[in-house]
């Protein structure tokens, strides 16, 4: 079944001249998780506030569970919508313990219905210990998971998730995203994450929307919009991505770095941009090389070396953690691509040293 | 008594062993000023004047504790009701004419109580103009609620204090986030719901502190319930001191009701004690307003239009017409004195307070200290102090130690009837309402500042007077302004305390009205409600200055 579908949606805010998510449409399955990505004010927020009902859309429509939730004259209010959202501060009711913020939403069980299902799912986000504190007595972690309870007590038919983890500190970050998932998982619930971290988003999402500037740029799997960028944005936006400089000569197109396998419907001879990952390229040390090492960050598990091609062209290349080869030093490069992406010719991308 | 919105962090210094020096020496002289009245008053209590106190117990006692408690409940009640609906009105809603109520509702703060007291009675007495109409229009079988009652003396107390009630709750509800009451909508709940279940609980804090306020106005009320001749501690004090010429029966009602605040004051600390929350977030519910229906924009314009008129509109219109009438007669050199003692007494208090100030928040911030903080805190209990008790304190140590002296020097007494006891008593009451201001001023400077300056070379009354004053302008002024307010609307201590002769503004009204020249009082008072209403500009220029 088809939890979320949103048809042509648009809205503006008053007072502000570009519409803040324009012409949107995707569907969202029972069981999925969707994670709508991209960068700030790309309108995702927006997005999650119309389908929670806390905004009203200037055009399109919306169907939760096939009943349509907003057409002229007919708006059904958040409080009508059977959602659930974590908020991006949690939006705890300070006054409130953990356990009647949990039950906040459950007013039409009875005391005993109530009680249990409090007990139940504060033993999934593993608090049951913390029942009777008070929001401002626990951790960012366990705030956190006590939103997300309080989230899923009234069984909502879909759970939204607001920037979930921007307000912890980076270990705890990882930690949240894998327990979130397990008990998404465990408790089989449809959820929409919005998120401006590519990494959160691939971690999470079954299916990822990207948004740039209130426009839908991509939908698809993290794979699919990781490894076939429809555009140099997505490719950019969702990992490292370098573009080098080729031309297309009918199933190949010749680079600096050797020839390609073209996939593209470009014509011969169109000049074209080829996207790299760091992960694409290897290197090999030789002292008659093309390539020159420019730079290298250590990353722990990996070296991520900055190349410069003989073109000028930048390039980066992501080695084993124990290989080092200083600045300066001459390398071959060799390619390991399956499936080139290829662009309209871009500017050339220069070190600006 | 005054309660911050937000708590101010302590600049990163740490906390200094306690060392004594002429800071902290002025620091504790200053609590010890307001210990002593405290302590003369509660030492009264084992030595009874027997004759006058069995008399009293045996005639108004009772009666006094009563029209107290019902005065403080419907007050309480009636502001609570009052101030929280037009508070939740014009904060989280749009109707026609929201944003002029938003700081039109506080106008009545400039209105002392003993103010809007004559000028009830005045319009709604038996004589007075509207009951003369409807008896006109009618016939005379027209019952009329007695405006001299006790529900009389709760709705004008009601209508004055308000505001104190609607200003911070106002202010919760524009601080505390529209992110909760989503989250409620979120989850199942419709947006008055919302507001039983969220908004308001997450305000109590801010509600209980206003009506701290309110009662604390009320119980130290003294010209008000004089004017109705509802009897209540203060004016008993006035009549035992003045009437039965008994200093120690005054003094003994004087502890009862020092034990009444506190006890209430001890409440109101337990009640909030759990619940000081810390923010949901800082996106206020401002461009979240409900646009509500015609019928409930148009009731909501008809209430809050209603309070301000009875509350200000139509007092202020009935002084001007009352002064008009009396302007010719009254405007003599009398008048002139009284106004220019009133200027002369608040202008000295507001210095003599701002000076104190001063050295209690740089003593403070020199110190770290946990003996100057609990000096401080003492030097500005004061205010929860009600000014005749006040009176009662001071009075009597300066006239034992004024004796004392008069026997060595040939009987003249210098003390008594010399304008210290009034001022010392005014500095008492009113440093925490300078207070406010000035710390929160100086708790914006930087500790780093300090440094600096101390690093070129300037300290002491240098770094004070160098760094500090400049910086500080604004908090000193704003001191200084409320305290020359509160002192010329003062009458309890002014009452009974002041120098033959020296009658001010609030003196003339207080004679006026105990003989019922309604009309004669009011010019004196339309000069105060003018005074009061640099205050309240000030405040609805920054809301979050002074409370």
């Amino acid at each position: 079944m088809t939890t979320i579908d949103l048809v042509r949606v648009s809205k503006a805010y008053p007072g502000s001249k570009t519409p803040a998510v324009s012409d949107i449409s995707f569907q969202v399955k029972e069981g999925e998780v969707l994670a709508l990505l991209g960068p700030s004010g790309s309108g995702k927020t927006t997005l999650l506030r119309l389908i929670a009902g806390l905004e009203k859309p200037d055009a399109g429509t919306l169907f939760l569970e096939e009943r349509e939730m907003c057409r002229p004259g007919h708006f059904v209010p958040p409080e009508n919508r059977a959602i659930g959202m974590v908020f991006q501060d949690y939006a705890l009711f300070p006054h409130l313990t953990v356990a009647k913020n949990v039950s906040f939403g459950l007013m039409r069980l009875s005391k005993s219905a109530q009680d249990k299902k409090v007990k139940e799912i504060l033993s999934i986000v593993e608090l049951s210990t913390f029942r009777d504190r008070y929001p401002h007595e626990l951790s960012g972690g366990q705030q956190q998971r006590v939103a997300l309870a309080r989230a899923l007590a009234p069984d909502p038919i879909v759970v939204l998730l607001d920037e979930p983890f921007s307000n912890l500190d980076p270990d705890m970050r990882n930690q949240m995203r894998a327990d979130v998932s397990e008990i998404l998982q465990k408790t089989g619930r449809t959820a929409v994450l919005v998120t401006h971290d590519h990494e959160e988003a691939f971690a999470m999402a079954d299916k990822i929307v990207l948004l740039n500037e209130g426009r839908l740029e991509q939908q698809g799997t993290p794979e699919a919009v990781y490894h076939t960028p429809v555009n140099p944005f997505v490719a950019d936006f969702v990992g490292q991505a370098d573009f080098i400089s080729g031309v297309v000569e009918q199933d190949r197109i010749e680079t600096v770095i050797g020839a390609l396998q073209n996939n593209s419907k470009f014509p011969s001879g169109t000049e074209v941009s080829v996207m790299i990952r760091p992960d694409d390229i290897d290197l090999v040390p030789n002292p008659a090389g093309t390539a020159t090492v420019w730079g290298r960050q250590f990353r722990g598990s990996e070296n991520l070396y900055t190349l410069r091609l003989s073109s000028g062209e930048i390039v980066h290349s992501s080695q084993h953690s124990l290989d080092v080869y200083p600045n300066q030093v001459k390398v071959d490069i060799r390619l390991k691509l399956t499936h080139t992406v290829v662009f309209e010719k871009m500017a050339l991308n220069r070190p600006s040293s | 008594m005054t309660i911050a919105t937000e708590e101010y962090r302590k600049p990163a210094l740490p906390i200094a062993r306690f060392t004594f020096d002429r800071w902290s020496l002025a620091v504790a002289l200053i609590a010890a000023l307001v210990l002593v009245p405290l302590g003369i008053v509660f030492s009264s209590l084992f030595q009874a004047d027997d004759a006058v106190w069995q008399h009293l117990a045996d005639t108004v006692l009772l009666e006094v504790l009563r029209n107290t408690v019902w005065l403080s409940l419907g007050v309480v009640l009636g502001t609570g009701l009052i101030g929280v609906s037009l508070a939740w009105l014009v904060a989280a809603n749009d109707f026609p004419g929201r944003k002029l109520f938003d700081w039109a509702l506080m106008l009545p703060m400039a209105i002392p109580t003993y103010v809007t007291a004559f000028v009830a009675i005045g319009l709604l007495d038996y004589s007075g103009p509207i009951q003369s109409i409807f008896r006109a229009w009618f016939g005379g079988g027209f019952w009329f609620p007695p405006i001299r009652s006790r529900g009389g003396v709760i709705l004008v107390f009601t209508l004055t204090l308000y505001p104190y009630v609607y200003l911070l709750a106002r202010n919760a509800f524009l601080t505390q986030g529209r992110r909760a009451l989503e989250a409620a909508q979120t989850l199942g709940h419709n947006r008055t719901r919302g507001f039983f279940k969220v908004a308001l609980p997450m305000a109590k804090p801010w509600v209980a502190g206003g009506l701290a306020l309110v009662l604390m106005e009320t119980l130290a009320d003294f010209g008000a319930v004089a004017i109705f001749n509802y009897d209540t501690f203060t004016t008993l004090i006035y009549k035992s001191w003045f009437g039965f010429f008994s200093l120690s029966t005054a003094s003994q009602l004087a502890s009862i009701l020092v034990l009444v605040v506190l006890a209430f004051l001890v409440l109101e600390q337990s009640l909030t004690f759990r619940s000081r929350y810390t923010r949901v977030d800082r996106g206020g519910i401002q461009g979240d307003r409900v646009a509500l229906s015609p019928v409930k924009k148009w009731l909501s314009f008809a209430y809050a239009l209603t309070i301000l008129s009875i509350s200000f509109l139509i007092p202020v219109v009935q002084l001007l017409l009352w002064s008009a009438q009396a302007i010719g007669r009254d405007l003599g050199s009398r008048y002139f004195d009284f106004l220019s003692h009133s200027l002369f007494l608040g202008g000295m208090a507001a210095l003599m307070t701002v000076a104190c100030t001063l050295v209690l928040v740089y003593a403070e911030r020199l110190h770290h200290s946990q003996p100057i903080r609990m000096c401080v805190r003492i030097a500005t209990l004061g205010y929860a102090l009600p000014g005749s008790v006040l009176a009662v304190g001071i009075f009597i140590p300066l006239a034992w130690f004024d004796n004392w002296v008069a026997d060595y020097f040939n009987n003249t007494t210098f003390l008594q009837g010399s304008l210290m006891v009034v001022l010392v008593a005014y500095l008492i009451r009113f440093l925490a309402v300078a207070h406010q201001p000035i710390e929160s001023a100086i708790k914006r400077m930087s500790p780093n500042l300090d440094e600096s300056a101390r690093s070129l070379g300037c300290s002491g009354l240098g770094l004070l007077k160098r760094v500090y004053l400049p910086i500080m302008r604004g908090g000193l002024m704003s001191g200084l302004v409320l305290v020359f307010v509160d002192v010329m609307k003062e009458m309890p201590i002014t009452l009974m305390t002041r120098p033959f002769g020296w009658d001010t503004l609030a003196i003339r009204i207080f004679e006026m009205t105990s003989e019922g020249e309604w009309v004669r009082a009011a010019l004196p008072a339309m000069v105060l409600v003018l005074a009061g209403l640099i205050p309240v500009y000030l405040l609805m220029r920054d809301p979050e200055k002074r409370f």
